[in-house]
């Protein structure tokens, strides 16, 4: 299962980020690597992007991001 | 001396030996400096407020949306040492991805500033020390300010310091930017940073594969043998292997190296066509 299909209020640990070059090194610097906790807080108006909680901040990514990133329950 | 007699009412009438004492704001008149010390750390962690503190400026800096580049550069004296303070963008990593990152990026590798002060949210301590980590790789004239540390005593955050400092190598100094608390202390780690006298024994990741060690003094060589006085040629050649774009342009282009601290920021012109 990828982030993007994460539901509102629920968390999940990430298990992979399906990336490589930038994108992931975005990311990790970002606090997003395999084994963290992430929660979906909050979908904009439209339902894209959507807020997430990673190590105590507040993240917005847009669903092709997410998509990039798998978890786990 | 208005600005003295400001310092020492902020002070809180404490004794003659505190560094507030002998601090005077200059504003933006730079001029000549004796050190120049950059401001560096993730967005919304308080730089600006920390450089305004410092410099008894009151602009609102660190408005680095997308392409507009505005430089925040003050001065201060202390001791009868003068300072020149540069306000970085913020930003997560000194891998940059954006044309703001790679202006702080550049800076910090390639300023030479004789202090880079890191200032760290104490509320979201964990993701701040990535770039705190990043900075100690090419630097040992680092301090760490551990701001927003009201927040974190509201929200019964405990932050241990001195292990933190232990661990990092480097002086960690508590405060508080917007309550004045902790500036003090700030001054004295600055000071002593810039004179030299904290022995630092910055924290570094280690790389243990031979084959790749081996690749990056090569490469590092090479570069110092192309670019004079290159400074942090091993992260350079480390950022070459990892295949940067914008490392392996600026090497292809001859521009590396060429940031100095007299003119930090390329023009806007050269940035907009970028």
């Amino acid at each position: 299962m990828t982030l993007n299909m994460l539901k509102a209020g629920c968390a999940a640990t990430v298990k992979k980020i399906h990336s490589t070059n930038a994108e992931r090194r975005r990311m990790v610097d970002l606090g997003i690597l395999p084994g963290t906790r992430i929660e979906n807080v909050m979908p904009s108006p439209l339902g894209d992007p959507i807020a997430y909680r990673v190590r105590s901040a507040v993240i917005a990514l847009r669903s092709e991001q997410a998509e990039l990133i798998e978890i786990e329950e | 001396m208005t600005t003295q007699a400001t310092a020492i009412n902020d002070c809180g009438g404490c004794a003659s030996g505190c560094n507030t004492a002998h601090l005077t704001k200059l504003g933006i008149k730079t001029g000549d400096w004796d050190y120049v010390v950059a401001l560096a750390g993730n967005p919304n962690t308080g730089k600006s407020t920390i450089f305004n503190r410092l410099t008894g400026l009151h602009q609102h800096v660190g408005n680095w949306a997308g392409k507009t580049v505005t430089r925040a550069e003050g001065a201060f004296t202390l001791n009868e040492k003068k300072y020149k303070l540069v306000d970085l963008p913020g930003t997560y990593s000194l891998l940059s991805t954006s044309v703001d990152e790679e202006i702080a990026r550049d800076f910090v590798l390639f300023g030479k500033p004789d202090v880079t002060i890191v200032v760290a949210d104490a509320t979201r301590l964990e993701r701040n020390l990535n770039l705190v980590l990043q900075i100690l790789e090419i630097t040992d004239r680092a301090v760490v300010a551990l701001n927003l540390i009201d927040e974190a005593r509201r929200n019964d955050l405990t932050i241990d310091e001195r292990a933190l400092a232990r661990d990092l190598g480097v002086p960690v100094v508590p405060m508080s930017a917007r309550r004045g608390e902790g500036v003090d202390e700030l001054l004295s780690a600055i000071e002593q940073v810039a004179g030299g006298g904290f022995p630092a024994r910055p924290h570094r990741v280690k790389y243990a594969d031979a084959e790749l060690e081996t690749a990056v003094e090569t490469l590092a060589t090479q570069l110092r043998s192309e670019f004079d006085d290159l400074p942090n040629a091993r992260w350079v050649a480390l950022r070459l292997l990892e295949g940067d774009e914008s490392i392996i342009n600026a090497v292809q282009t001859k521009i590396l190296g060429t940031v100095k601290a007299v003119n930090i920021f390329p023009p806007l012109v050269q940035l907009e066509s970028r």
